[in-house]
């Protein structure tokens, strides 16, 4: 059936696979019709959907050097793409976005903004760049620009810092999915959900996880998409709920204003179980500060163009030209995906809230909510609670209490779809969590191995000895992240918006400026860095413990600082040293063309 | 001056139509959230501020990427810098 190069193939492979999953989503939706239990539908997909990736893991298998770190530089434009997409859309993305945008409406929408704008940031200023670097990894480019071990340990820390905060969360995301739709205890399968990431990447590094990637892509787009055109169908709110979702934002606007949003005193909320929340503020009615918007939004494209894991993807395309074009079809895979999230939230809330639909609960009585299926099931897992705080017996909207991912995970069931799709948003859930966490991982223990381990520890180390320490430090990783996830310190949308602020604090400028301005030089770029990060996570710590924070900075834009100190601190210190040799202003202007040869070759 | 830098004086001047473009669409428009929201311009029925966060501005830079691929591609061409296939 498929004859010749895998790559050359791909169309076709893929295209079966697809097929293939789309067959056993009938097959599951028969098997429901015929008797079998909600339980085990969600087992078969999450464990049939690892077991495929786990193959494709086993299948990419390498022991070549450019096939473990940049995956032989072969992957195709559009298939680079797709792995983008399912790389950066995170387990928050696909379980916590819509929760979020459902609670806090227009102002939580600046991260749909940030977190595309900043493509526009990825691909005119480093993406193409980079890819004619001929870097392995992001430090990579950073030790050599600018020269010196201390520059490449300053990115590395930094990197780690900024990747780890992030991959605590997809582990945690993971366990989540997982504990759910396995029935295990949290602690338990936050261990089952490494062990699968660790399947992907493990045996064949960037290989393996740019082909699980693409697969997992594949999965999740399906299944985020099907439930909310089968929502929006069900209830007649169009066939097509992105273009005709008009009428149901304004009733949600007009229900708003009949309910009012009345404040709980600290003694009710008090009672709410922790993590679940109530709809406090409007849908879709500016209901925050101009600044508060455009600052999140900014945080969000500086860190989306300075966190290493999304930049490691275009190391992999054949060609500077198609690290370009691939930048903008990640971009068209990820708009698929956010601009439905908003219609989920839309949908999800005015099912439950608007008293004239038959899945609507304000306004039923206490008793009579307490008494639905669905509720009792989501009330169990700890993401649904009511409580009658007025005493008159009746559920009023600020009465009403639920988990951020509930919205994705629970709105199938409550619309009343069958559970075959509810195991699919499981399925897409866990792709989406597991393959941000493959490329964290990766990107961090890419970074240690390639850049402190070869490049400063022990230079003399074989292809061999290299590939064996970047494997062990993959599973150590794993295992730290794991670890800490398990101890559920945050939650998963909280550290993910932190990780991009580390990343731009620490990383932003001296990269850009690293292509942008030849001037730019070692010592800058280590002032740069060390003291963005410093200052940024300062801020952080002194507004999380009751400092009061200037210029309508939060915890959630603490980058702001951290990448302003980062851009003083290099511009001043780099004009203050010497300017960079020859050979490295040479190497900028090298950098800057497309055409020729890599400037770090294809074995380093 | 040589071909390298008009290279890159015409590639500096992309880039910076395209982040003039970027701003407006990530920045400057959500200085006028509450403005936004009063226009009698809706598209497909939601209010305009609504829209442009949710999908006319994700829509905005999708374009705006691939435009941006096509012209770089043609000012490396215009100074014989497109790479080889293969190489």
């Amino acid at each position: 059936m498929i004859k010749g190069k895998f790559i050359d193939n791909l169309p076709k492979v893929y295209g079966i696979y697809t097929g293939g999953f789309i067959g056993f989503i009938i097959l599951m939706a028969i098997a429901e019709q015929m008797g079998l239990s909600a339980k085990a539908i969600g087992i078969s997909f999450v464990v049939f959907t690892i077991a495929i990736y786990a193959i494709i893991g086993w299948l990419s298998r390498t022991l070549q050097m450019d096939a473990y770190y940049v995956a032989g530089r072969e992957v195709p434009t559009v298939f680079n793409g797709m792995a983008t997409a399912a790389d950066w859309m995170s387990g928050a993305s696909f379980v916590a976005m819509a929760g979020g945008i459902y609670f806090k409406g227009y102002g939580y929408m600046a991260l749909l903004v940030g977190w595309t704008g900043g493509y526009i940031l990825v691909s005119t200023l480093l993406a193409p760049y980079l890819r004619k670097f001929g870097c392995y990894t992001v430090p990579d480019f950073v030790g050599t620009r600018y020269g010196g071990n201390a520059a490449r340990l300053a990115a590395v820390l930094v990197l780690t810092v900024a990747s780890f905060t992030y991959v605590t969360a997809q582990i945690n995301a993971t366990g989540t999915i997982a504990s759910v739709a396995l029935d295990i205890p949290f602690k338990i399968a936050v261990y089952v959900g490494l062990v699968s990431i660790l399947l992907c990447s493990m045996l064949g590094g960037m290989r393996a996880v740019t082909w699980t990637q693409v697969a997992q892509y594949i999965v999740l787009i399906i299944a985020y998409l099907l439930p909310v055109f089968w929502i929006s169908s069900k209830m007649g709110a169009g066939f097509f709920p992105h273009l005709m979702l008009g009428d149901e934002v304004a009733r949600i606007a007009e229900l708003e204003s009949q309910f009012g949003f009345v404040k709980n005193s600290a003694a009710d909320l008090a009672t709410v179980p922790k993590g679940l929340a109530g709809i406090t503020k409007a849908h879709s009615s500016v209901n925050g500060t101009n600044w508060g918007f455009i600052s999140l939004a900014i945080c969000m494209m500086a860190g989306t163009a300075s966190l290493p894991h999304v930049m490691m993807r275009y190391f992999t395309t054949p060609s500077v030209k198609s690290a370009r074009r691939s930048v903008a079809w990640s971009l068209l895979f990820i708009f698929i995906l956010y601009s439905t999230a908003p219609m989920l939230a839309t949908l999800s809330k005015l099912s439950l809230i608007d008293p004239t639909l038959s899945t609507g609960i304000i306004g039923k009585s206490i008793a009579e909510v307490q008494a639905i299926d669905w509720y009792q099931n989501w009330n169990q897992a700890n993401l649904m609670f009511v409580s009658d705080f007025n005493g008159n017996g009746t559920l009023e909207l600020n009465e009403f209490f639920m988990g951020g991912k509930a919205v994705v995970l629970a709105t199938p069931e409550i619309a009343g779809l069958p559970y075959v799709i509810s195991g699919l948003v499981a399925a897409g859930g866990m792709a989406a969590a597991m393959s941000t966490a493959d490329g964290l991982v990766l990107a961090i223990a890419n970074a240690l191995s390639h850049d402190l381990y070869y490049k400063i520890i022990d230079p003399k180390a074989e292809a061999a000895k290299r590939l064996i320490v970047a494997r062990v430090l993959l599973v150590l990783i794993g295992f730290a992240g794991a670890t800490i996830a398990a101890m559920g310190i945050q939650g998963i949308l909280g550290s993910v918006i932190w990780a991009f602020d580390f990343a731009m604090s620490g990383l932003f400028f001296p990269l850009v400026l690293g292509v942008w301005w030849k001037r730019a030089n070692g010592p800058g770029a280590v002032a740069g860095m060390l003291l963005g990060l410093g200052s940024g996570m300062a801020y952080l710590i002194w507004v999380r413990n009751g400092g009061s924070g200037f210029w309508g900075i939060t915890q959630l834009t603490f980058g702001i600082v951290g990448a302003l100190v980062s851009l003083v601190s290099m511009v001043v210190v780099s004009l203050l040293t010497k300017a960079p040799n020859k050979a490295t202003q040479d190497m900028v202007d090298e950098l800057r063309i497309p055409s020729g040869k890599t400037i770090l070759g294809k074995q380093h | 001056m040589s071909n390298k830098a008009k290279h890159w004086e015409k590639t500096r001047g992309l880039l910076f139509v395209t982040l003039a473009i970027w701003f407006v669409f990530s920045i400057g428009i959500f200085f006028f959230g509450t403005e936004m929201e009063a226009s009698s311009f809706r598209p497909f029925g939601y209010p305009l501020s609504y829209y442009m966060t949710c999908q006319g501005s994700l829509l905005a830079f999708v374009i705006l990427n691939f435009w941006f691929a096509g012209r770089q591609e043609k000012i490396d061409e215009e100074f014989g810098f497109t790479e080889r296939e293969g190489s």
